[in-house]
């Protein structure tokens, strides 16, 4: 599957597109097929994202998967802090990522 | 603010407070929709504001690795109101937050600026915080302190109108003594202050080193430029790159390239007719604003009599003297490094409280200074030796005492994949792992400078490790090089990798194997690089690969 | 030809598009020519006397040979048009300014007062160029100057 993922503007925080808007949380992304890069250009002109880009991602058991590690760390949050990432109390959060 | 270094007058004030209602106007327009990122990109780099793998990340200047204990409280107060509560200090002696909101930027830039601090031209294609020795102004065998040579250059390369639109970033490293402390020569312009036989100080310039993809030892363009030219000279080396450095392939415009491409002699011959050209447009201040500014960096008022000895009953602090304290120029004085390198911790970074504890024993114990030095710990250079022990137990309790300094646990790492969308790899974790791996032996070994970057950029400055690890990406997972053999002292040399590369859990054995191979076969007095000189790489490769 | 929106200069602006440097050489009534980047500004030195406008382009705002050119061509002496054209913003304007260009024809109309707030940011500057504004470290040793 295809995702789109990016950055707010304003705030900095990576953003997951889930058909609607741009989530906080990789689990609420969608894939969006052949439509990404329309989907990139009208929300980038709109600034509801910045630095928007495409990756391929796939589903299992736990959900989204995005396919390069860049891209679970990315949506977890830095492996060596996990107190910053986005769930600090799930121990296996981190093992996800690789 | 501190004493012994400089201090803004009105005009520096007023160009670093210009620049904050130039980047707020610059924010707003990009918020509003009148800047594409396209165009808003190269203005924010130009005030070090990076977009990274999570966030906004903001690089500070500290302008050659020199600190107030007040500039340190405030980078700890940023941390805690702008941040989460920690920064990074990094391999060219400047410091990171990296959870930055783009809309609170200003107010940041603000806030340091009220402390004689900026994020002035630390990213983009410009000239870059200029670095030095860690030591300056402490070390015993500098003939002056680099400092004022590299304010010189900070103040003549800020807002530069022809040079702020490189072909790539250009950084510069001043020292003033014969061991190289700062890398010199893995700079795009290593400058080395010296002294003639007649007494005379002058300036020799090296151009043309660096690391990353090619990485390079800068070679010797002119032996001496005498000090009221020196800017000159740098403008003529800067002209020469900003008209023929390349710019049809990010990785080769950096001005080692050209130099490389033209050879010394073609570059050396292109520099000195600009430069011959430059004299005339009298473009070098004058010596009186150097006076002025070596003035500033007086040295402190030192106690004469202090005892000289340290009480060394106490087993740990006695540990700690011997690896993290060195020789100070003055007798009764001695120069601390606090390792921000804990067993299991995250090289180079420092919390908001330790940032504040770190000013305040400056403060209290060395004349108000902190150096940050390019393998990413904290120095305090001027610091009694009757007063150490008090100092330590306070550093100790803090978790600041670690007793490592250049030993295998004072890693230098980049951020890696953990922070950085560059990155092929994470580095934070293969130094954790090595580092617990190797915390029994670690005085046994001795002095071992490793060093890991994440990705080829080579931030970690893996290519100067007496051990380098490079991360690379292998088919989607992460691999990592082993290199052996680099060094950064006035004996530069590059490292050469082993062979095919490991996993995580790999690295760490092979690492563990070639210390296993130097200590089998080391002489007395060996460290693990000059084993490594004497028997070369094919024991290692054995042990590696059997 | 993209429209001159700010020009410094109290004379006649020259109609004519210059030249390519190459063309230049063949034509000894061109009183106007246009570098690219990858031009030798030297190499108009010999003719300074006879050009009334230089045009100097940025197919990329992120390509600053330009600034180089600017800066050479007034060092030499010449005194007329020096016009900045291409992919010229207003983030640029400052420093083009210092380099000795004195009239901008942006692809891109820029907005007026965010051009005029940028030519007017900051108050004083590190280093002497052609522009002759007196650089901080001539106002710190104002006593120690001769005359």
């Amino acid at each position: 599957m295809k995702l789109l993922t990016g950055n707010d503007l304003k705030s900095g925080a990576v953003t997951w597109w889930d058909g609607v808007q741009w989530s906080l949380h990789v689990e609420d992304a969608i894939d969006v097929g052949d439509h990404a890069d329309s989907i990139l250009a009208r929300e980038s002109a709109a600034q509801r994202v910045n630095a928007a880009y495409a990756i391929e991602a796939s589903k299992d058991e736990n959900g989204v998967r995005p396919g390069h590690i860049k891209e679970r760390i990315r949506a977890l949050g830095p492996t060596v802090r996990p107190d910053l990432t986005l769930k600090p109390a799930d121990p296996a959060a981190g093992q996800w990522v690789i | 603010m501190g004493d012994l270094m400089y201090k803004y007058d009105t005009y520096d004030q007023a160009m670093v407070d210009a620049r904050v209602d130039e980047f707020r106007d610059q924010v707003a327009r990009r918020i509003a929709g009148h800047l594409t990122e396209d165009q808003f990109k190269p203005l924010r780099l130009m005030n070090g504001l990076y977009l990274q793998l999570h966030a906004y990340m903001l690089r500070v200047a500290v302008p050659y690795g020199t600190l107030s204990g007040a500039q340190m409280h405030a980078l700890g107060d940023i941390a805690d109101k702008y941040d989460r509560g920690y920064g990074h200090f990094t391999t060219r002696q400047n410091i990171q937050y990296n959870w930055i909101k783009l809309d609170e930027a200003p107010d940041i830039l603000a806030d340091l600026a009220k402390v004689e601090m900026h994020a002035i031209q630390t990213s983009g294609n410009c000239i870059r915080n200029t670095s030095s020795d860690q030591y300056a102004g402490a070390a015993a065998d500098e003939v002056t302190d680099p400092r004022p040579y590299a304010e010189l250059i900070r103040q003549w390369s800020t807002f530069h109108p022809e040079f702020s639109y490189l072909p790539r970033k250009f950084k510069i490293a001043v020292i003033a003594s014969e061991t190289d402390r700062a890398a010199m020569r893995l700079h795009d312009i290593g400058v080395k202050i010296v002294r003639n036989d007649a007494g005379e100080l002058g300036a020799a310039f090296y151009v043309g080193g660096g690391m990353g993809r090619t990485p390079m030892i800068g070679p010797l363009v002119r032996d001496w430029v005498p000090l009221d030219q020196f800017i000159t000279y740098a403008e003529a080396c800067l002209r020469v790159y900003n008209r023929h450095g390349r710019r049809d392939n990010k990785y080769k415009a950096r001005i080692k390239i050209l130099v490389h491409e033209l050879g010394k002699e073609e570059y050396t011959r292109q520099v000195e007719a600009e430069f011959a050209l430059l004299l005339a447009q009298n473009i070098e201040p004058p010596l009186a604003e150097l006076e002025r500014i070596k003035a500033q960096f007086a040295d402190p008022r030192f106690e004469a009599g202090l005892a000289d000895l340290v009480d060394r009953s106490d087993p740990d602090f006695a540990l700690w003297v011997d690896n993290n304290c060195v020789r100070h120029k003055t007798p009764g004085y001695i120069a601390v490094t606090i390792s921000l390198k804990p067993i299991g911790g995250i090289p180079g970074d420092a919390s908001a409280d330790q940032m504040r504890l770190m000013a305040e024993l400056a403060t209290r114990y060395s004349f108000d200074e902190l150096r940050v030095t390019h393998a990413q710990n904290i120095v305090m250079p001027h610091v009694r030796k009757d007063q150490l022990y008090d100092l330590w137990q306070q550093l100790d309790e803090a978790g600041l005492g670690t007793p490592n300094l250049d030993l295998v646990g004072d890693i230098i790492a980049c951020p890696g994949l953990d922070y950085c969308s560059l990155a092929n790899a994470r580095s934070i974790p293969v130094a954790q792992k090595i580092g617990q791996r190797l915390a029994a032996k670690e005085q046994q070994i001795g002095e071992l400078k490793l060093k890991i970057s994440g990705c080829i950029n080579a931030c970690g400055h893996h290519h100067a490790g007496h051990i380098g690890i490079l991360g690379v990406d292998r088919k989607g997972t992460e691999n990592y090089q082993l290199l052996l053999g680099g060094c950064e002292g006035a004996d530069t040399s590059l490292g050469q990798i082993t062979g095919p590369g490991f996993d995580e859990d790999g690295i760490v054995d092979a690492v563990e194997k070639a210390t296993e191979v130097y200590l089998s076969t080391r002489t007395d007095g060996e460290r693990f690089l000059d084993t490594y000189r004497r028997i070369g790489m094919a024991p290692f490769k054995e042990a590696l690969y059997g | 030809m993209a429209e001159v929106q700010f020009r410094f200069r109290h004379d006649e602006a020259v109609g004519d598009p210059g030249v390519t440097v190459g063309a230049f050489g063949a034509q000894s009534n061109a009183a106007a020519v246009r570098l690219e980047p990858g031009d030798e500004a030297r190499d108009l030195l010999p003719h300074l006397d006879r050009l009334r406008l230089i045009e100097i382009n940025f197919p990329v705002y992120g390509d600053g040979r330009g600034y180089t050119a600017a800066r050479v061509l007034r060092e030499a002496g010449y005194t007329g048009e020096l016009r900045a054209v291409g992919d010229v913003l207003v983030d640029q304007l400052a420093f083009m300014r210092r380099c000795g260009f004195d009239a901008f024809a942006p692809e891109v109309a820029l907005d007026p007062a965010a051009a005029q707030a940028a030519f007017g940011r900051y108050p004083e500057v590190y280093q002497p160029t052609v522009d002759g504004r007196a650089p901080i470290w001539a106002k710190r040793h104002l006593a120690a100057q001769d005359g």
